[in-house]
């Protein structure tokens, strides 16, 4: 009952902000804004099209690659600083004060060592994952409760069997939120670099969409990069809300 | 108070980090053409910024920033105290907030661009736009947060509802608030650079990649120094000033 009515009042927002499209539409004119049903129609015509399948795996190659490297690098630091005390308060303000600097200024410096490639996309997108990812491992690694500890010694158990059935679960509601926003910041850094620079991708294009005035496809390839990123947000909220449940 | 072991030891490591760059650099392990060294960039920062080359676009981002974190504070603010006397509203408002800062929202600056023409408008707009939600967010943390004891304190002293508001409500609210600005602060800043980068007609952002364009490492790379100055020492403004705040309340308290 009240799941339904939350349901019905999320779906008015989401008529509003259709409505609010529509009217801005006829504010500003279609060549700057496509009205929602041209854009609608425009999207069935353009998404099975092969320059959409290749563009869509070229961003979704790059990002995979992106994505690996943020977790394998900032579950490294994030692990690495939650055991040794003294790196981690060391490294935490640092890690810090890069994580709320702008990263895109520092693209140039990407791009003079890597060139207009895959790699330079690459090291960018998981120049913005790494942080978040490092930043909450280390966070669940530090607030294990001493007591876990302790039983795991009254226990006897052996240092391998503490990380498998103590460290690991404790630690893994907050790793996976740590993943969570490693996978959305990844996602935006891949997006910036094909928008600032690149001959292939979604981000690049909407930026060649925009010059040439293509209203449709512009907001097309916006709204299937809000949609996926939405749904993947929303799963790995899911497991996240789960393993806080789960014993 | 003095500096701590950790905090001398920090110093150290970035010491040792910058001077190491600035030995790779001058040896010629590391292209010129690549990264120049890391005193040739502040000497480069200090004579752009006596020059004035670059002050009026210097002066028009930073302007850009802070109008961008007035309008999100003050509009994030009110919005939030409006979502929260509708909880029907924000109910149905809650989904989207989940979602806003996992989706890339610069993919519609394009679409800014193209309605609201190469100007400062768009740019604004994006820096409210990466910020002002943040702001809403801490506005319902705030006013969630508030302890119902107060409500009881302000009948029990046949207070008005604005006095209420202003004497007791909002500073019970204000820590909350306060992470809001900083937030706000830090976002916006993110904003209005990143839409700068990608396509602007003027600003720092448009500056430096033009010196990128035009292998101007010198002038790229002292932008860059002022522009990562400027947001370290902002964010530790805030973070010192919250700091104190939370002790303060923590004094109080006891």
């Amino acid at each position: 009952m009240t799941a339904v009515k939350r349901a019905a009042d999320s779906l008015i927002i989401v008529i509003v902000l259709l409505l609010a499209w529509q009217a801005l539409h006829q504010l500003v004119g279609a060549t700057a804004l496509p009205a929602p049903l041209p854009t609608l129609a425009y999207f069935g015509k353009f998404l099975p099209s092969g320059r959409f399948a290749e563009n869509a795996w070229a961003t979704l190659v790059c990002f995979f690659y992106a994505l690996l490297l943020s977790y394998a690098i900032g579950l490294g630091i994030g692990i690495w600083m939650g055991l040794h005390r003294l790196s981690g308060a060391v490294g935490e303000p640092i890690l810090i004060s890069v994580y709320t600097l702008p990263k895109v200024t520092l693209y140039p410096v990407v791009l003079l060592i890597f060139g207009l490639s895959l790699s330079g996309r690459v090291t960018f997108g998981a120049m913005h994952g790494v942080l978040p990812v490092a930043l909450l491992t280390m966070g669940a690694i530090r607030n294990i409760p001493p007591v876990y500890l302790k039983s795991a010694r009254t226990l006897r158990l052996s240092q391998w069997q503490t990380i498998a059935t103590v460290l690991f679960p404790a630690t893994l509601p907050e790793v996976v939120a740590g993943l969570r926003i490693g996978f959305s910041l990844t996602l935006l850094g891949v997006l910036l670099a094909e928008m600032f620079a690149a001959k292939q991708g979604l981000g690049f294009l909407i930026i060649n969409a925009m010059q040439l005035l293509q209203g449709e496809e512009m907001l097309t390839v916006a709204i299937v990069l809000f949609a996926f990123a939405a749904l993947a947000n929303a799963l790995l909220l899911w497991i996240e809300h789960r393993l806080h449940r789960s014993p | 108070m003095g500096m701590t072991r950790v905090g001398w030891i920090r110093i150290a490591v970035l010491t040792i980090a910058i001077g190491l760059l600035e030995l790779c650099c001058r040896v010629g392990f590391i292209d010129r053409r690549v990264l120049i060294p890391p005193s040739e960039m502040a000497d480069a920062l200090v004579q752009l910024l006596i020059s004035g080359q670059f002050n009026d676009q210097i002066v028009r981002t930073f302007a850009i920033v802070i109008v961008a974190v007035l309008i999100s504070v003050v509009l994030g603010f009110a919005l939030g105290a409006l979502i929260h006397a509708l909880p029907r509203v924000r109910h149905a408002l809650d989904p989207f907030f989940a979602t806003y800062y996992a989706v890339p929202i610069f993919i519609f600056y394009p679409v800014l661009i193209v309605i609201f023409g190469l100007s400062a408008m768009p740019i604004v707009l994006m820096g409210v736009a990466t910020a002002i939600v943040a702001m809403i967010i801490a506005t319902l943390n705030g006013l969630d947060r508030i302890p119902r004891v107060l409500t009881k304190v302000a009948r029990v002293h046949h207070m008005g509802t604005i006095a209420t508001a202003l004497l007791l409500k909002l500073p019970a609210a204000a820590p909350h608030l306060f992470t809001g600005v900083k937030l706000a602060v830090s976002y916006a800043f993110i904003g209005v650079i990143a839409s700068e980068f990608i396509l602007a007609p003027s600003g720092l952002g448009r500056v430096i990649s033009d010196a990128y364009s035009d292998f101007n490492n010198r002038r790229m790379y002292a932008l860059m120094l002022l522009l990562i100055i400027v947001a370290t020492v902002v964010n530790m403004l805030l973070h010192v000033f919250d700091q104190r705040w939370a002790e303060r309340r923590g004094i109080g308290k006891s």
